[in-house]
Parts: structure tokens; sequence; C-alpha cells
């Protein structure tokens, strides 16, 4: 290990699959760094798959953002600086909370999110790929494999699980977009916020007088949440449904292009599908600045005293291509056995939609891939426009042909 | 091998469920594990012991 402090957290990257070749030197190092965080706070920087799976799973690490220091400016900073002026996380955004709390909401909802619920949405999430399919035949070639298929597909699909009209998304979509931008400002994102809640408000009430059968009108009647916890939850599932698998289908589906040999891996074997997806969940880790944690008493991790108070920063990507866990794991291998990947997190907040995300991307690659034999890039990759902007990785836009 | 569970560490990540289903469920109310089997047939013990590794919050284990 070294003993200089890292003077602030590496996010350019020389190649866009790959984590800043900062970041890989420094894990050569040793899993556990100091870093110098945007405020000025000397925290941790973890790089190495032990030390984050450690952290991940340690109850002495909280979640809650009054506890967190923004380890780069922009998005980060401005949340502690919303804190500051008095602006809470709203209840029931469970993601960021610590238990016994974050045990009540989770446990509202996982049963929701089994495996066996997310198989029976198999048939509707196939008949979902295949209008998206037809959508993205009649307007193209060339079309924007974003737009017109990525997107749709797990919008629709979250949009259908809670019980929120498709029609309503321009009253969301782009409000989620600027939330999940690194440059969005305190101001931006409290208007932001604002008005994806009032949505939410307001769709709640209606549902209140019109229950369905749908996830929100679900907990409406189990009674247990208040109004701005529902519209918490709502929220916290709206966004992370629509952000992430996104991504993970739209960059996929690039990495795939630009890797003719990993292309046939995945065209060639049906039942290649499910590990391929989770070499690509690997491989493209797309939660690339974060998760953070806090410490709330002293913690020892990997031989490093890391003090209460002192926030930690988990390099997901790097830790995800640990070679001392995944051998060679710069280099995509759609046949290497990639389960253990920390890219849906680890410990008590793993994903809750990570069963979801895995159906719809075992089903939306493979249809793809089919439906469009000659699916190519419609201009050189290195035009693609690469989301660094954004806490979650992925492409602008994917211009393809066919 | 023997397996314990416990459903108050649980938080119903469902890798369990997907890694060996023969073994493991997850109940339709709270999404908590469910053990199908106690003490399963040694050819599914590799399998398990990789669910145990795959499990993120340490509710399952073995003796
Ligand atoms: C490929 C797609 C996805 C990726 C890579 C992903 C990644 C993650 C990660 C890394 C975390 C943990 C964050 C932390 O520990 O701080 C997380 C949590 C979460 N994700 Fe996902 N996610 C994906 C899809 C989804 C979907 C489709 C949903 C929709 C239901 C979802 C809902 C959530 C929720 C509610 C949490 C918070 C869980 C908790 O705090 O207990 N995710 N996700
Ligand atoms: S993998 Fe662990 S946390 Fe997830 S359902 Fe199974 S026992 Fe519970």
């Amino acid at each position: 290990m070294s003993d200089l402090t890292v003077p602030a957290l590496p996010t350019v990257r020389e190649r866009p699959l790959d984590p800043p070749d900062e970041v890989a030197r420094l894990r050569q190092q040793g899993g556990v760094h100091r870093m110098t965080y945007a405020d000025g706070h000397v925290g941790w920087l973890v790089t190495g798959y032990s030390a984050a799976r450690a952290v991940l799973a340690d109850s002495r690490f909280s979640n809650r953002p009054e506890n967190m220091h923004p380890p780069i400016p922009g998005r980060f900073a401005a949340g502690k600086e919303l804190r500051e002026r008095g602006f809470q996380t709203p209840p029931g955004f469970f993601l960021r909370t610590d238990p016994p709390e974050h045990t009540r909401y989770r446990k509202l909802l996982t049963g929701q999110f089994t495996v066996r619920r997310m198989k029976l949405l198999e048939p509707r999430i196939e008949e979902i790929t295949a209008s998206a399919l037809d959508a993205l035949e009649a307007a193209g070639p060339p079309a924007d494999l974003v737009q017109d298929f990525a997107l749709p597909i797990p919008s629709l699909v979250i949009c259908e699980l809670l019980g929120v009209p498709y029609e309503d998304r321009a009253r969301f979509q782009d409000d989620s977009k600027i939330l999940v931008n690194l440059e969005t400002g305190a101001e931006e994102a409290i208007a932001a916020i604002g008005r994806v809640f009032a949505y939410l408000h307001d769709l709640i009430g209606r549902k209140r007088e019109h229950p369905a059968d749908d996830l929100i009108s679900g907990l409406i009647e189990g009674g247990e949440l208040k109004d701005d916890e529902l519209a918490g939850v709502s929220f916290l599932l709206l966004v992370a449904g629509h952000e992430t698998t996104a991504n993970m289908l739209a960059l996929g589906t690039y990495t795939l292009l630009t890797n003719p040999g990993q292309l046939a891996v995945m065209r060639g074997d049906p039942g290649a599908v499910e590990n391929a997806v989770e070499e690509l969940l690997r491989y493209l880790t797309i939660v690339h600045l974060g998760p953070i944690r806090t410490a709330i008493e002293d913690v020892e991790i990997d031989g490093h005293l890391v003090r209460a108070g002192e926030s930690v920063t988990l390099h997901l990507p790097a830790a995800n291509r640990d070679p001392d866990r995944f051998p060679g794991g710069d280099t995509l291998d759609l046949t290497r056995p990639a389960g253990g990947h920390l890219s849906f997190g680890h410990g008590i907040h793993q994903c809750l939609g990570q069963q979801l995300a895995r159906v719809e991307m075992r089903i939306a690659y493979p249809a793809l891939l089919r439906r469009l034999p000659g699916l190519r890039l419609a201009v050189p990759p290195e035009e693609v426009p690469m989301r660094s902007d954004m806490s979650i990785y992925g492409v602008h836009r994917l211009p393809v042909t066919w | 091998m023997r397996i314990n569970a416990d459903t108050s560490v649980c938080i119903g990540a469902g890798m369990c469920a997907l890694t060996v289903p023969k073994v493991f469920d997850q109940s339709e109310e709270d999404g908590t594990v469910v053990l199908l089997q106690k003490e399963p047939p040694a050819e599914l013990d590799e399998a398990v012991r990789r669910a145990v590794n795959l499990c993120p919050s340490g509710a399952i284990s073995i003796a």
C-alpha cells in the first residue's frame, strides 16, 4: 500500500469501457486508499473486491446522507449543500436509510420482487420487447437505440409494475435524468424533486380513489405507509427502474457491436445468455461513482483503521476487475463464471430490482439480435457520446443501422 | 450438509432462489428465504456453497 493520500477521485476514463487508469493503478497497490473529498474531508477510496464487499456487508457503515461527504463536486456536493439548508431526504427513499428504518421499507417490497414474481412477468416483458422492436424497425434504419429500444422497455415495465400511466412519462423522465446528472446544482435538484413529488402525490391521491392491481395500490391498501412515504418509495423505484436497465441495454449493445467475437457468443447459444448477462454486468459496472458509506464506529478494513465519521467511496468498476477475484478481468469474456460481481452492490442495500433487471436483459439482448441480424453502429465507435457526466454510466445516444 | 436460514437477517435479494431453486425459495409475503430442504443431497453441495457466498446479507449458512 501507499501512504499517499489520493488528492481527488479520478473520473476521466482513457477508454470508454475501462475505469480510469489511475484507479486501476491504485488497485494494483492495494484495495484501500486515503482520499481527499470535494469538501476537504480526508476519507477513503476502496478499489479492491474483498475490501469493497467487506464494507458493504458491515453494519457499522451508514448509508444516511447526512453522514456522507461528497467524493466529487457537483451533484454530490449539491446534496450536502441542500442538507445544510435544511432540505431533508424524502421519507421512504430507503436507499439512503439504515436499519431499522431500512428494514421496515424493504420488507414491505421484497415480496413483490422475488425471483418467482419476476419469472411471471416474462411473457409480458417479451411482448413489450417485441413491440419496442416493431417501433425500432418502423423508425429506421438508422435509429437511436436508446430512445427506440433501451429506454422504452424498462420504462414501460416499471410503469406497469408500479401502476404509473406510461402516458405520464414526460412528467418524470426528464427530471429523473436531471437527478442522475453529476453536474446538477442544488436549485435545479430541488425543482426536479419537487415536480416529481407533486406528480406522485397527485397519482397516489387518484389511486386511493380508484385502486388497481399494481404495486402502489397494494402499498396503499396495506396501510403501513403514509402518503409522503409512499411518494418516496415510488420515487426511488421509478428512478431506479428507469436509469439502470436502460443503460445496461444500450451500453451492452454498444459493447457487443464493438466486440464481434463476443457478439457471436451472445448470438450463438441461448444457453449462454444467462452468464453473458452477468459478465456484461460485471465488465460494464454502470454504477460507476459510489456507493458511498460512512463509518459510525471505528472499523478496521484490510488492516486500515477507518475512524467514525469518515466516508468511504466504493469503486465498483475497479473492484469488479480485481484480478484476485476475476483473473484477466479487463477482458470481456461472456463465458467466464461472472457470478459474485458487485454490480448490484452487496449487503442489505443490494439491488431490490436485480431479478427484474436480469429478466429484462435476458429477454431483450437476444430478441434484438434475432430481429436485426445485420445490426451495427451507424457512426464510428468514438463518436458515440458516453455518459461520463451521469452517476449511472452508459451512452447518451446509440445511432445504429441494420 | 445442513442449511440454516435466518429470515430476520434476510433482505429478500433472491440470490439463493436464483442459484439453487431446488433448495431455496422466497416467501410470497415478504420475499425472505424459504428452505425447501434443510439437508439437500450431496450433489447440490457445491451449488449451495455458491448460494451462501452470493447471499448479500449472510442470512444462510451451512453446518
Ligand atoms: C442493471 C440494472 C441495475 C443496476 C446495475 C442496479 C444497481 C444497484 C446498486 C449498485 C444498488 C446498491 C446501491 C447502494 O448500495 O448504495 C441498487 C439498489 C437499488 N436498486 Fe438497483 N440496479 C439496477 C436495476 C434496478 C431496477 C430495475 C430497479 C427497480 C425496481 C432497482 C431498484 C433498486 C432499489 C429500490 C435499490 C435500493 C435498495 C436498498 O437500499 O435496499 N434497480 N441498485
Ligand atoms: S440470497 Fe440471502 S438475502 Fe437473498 S433471499 Fe436468499 S437468504 Fe435472503
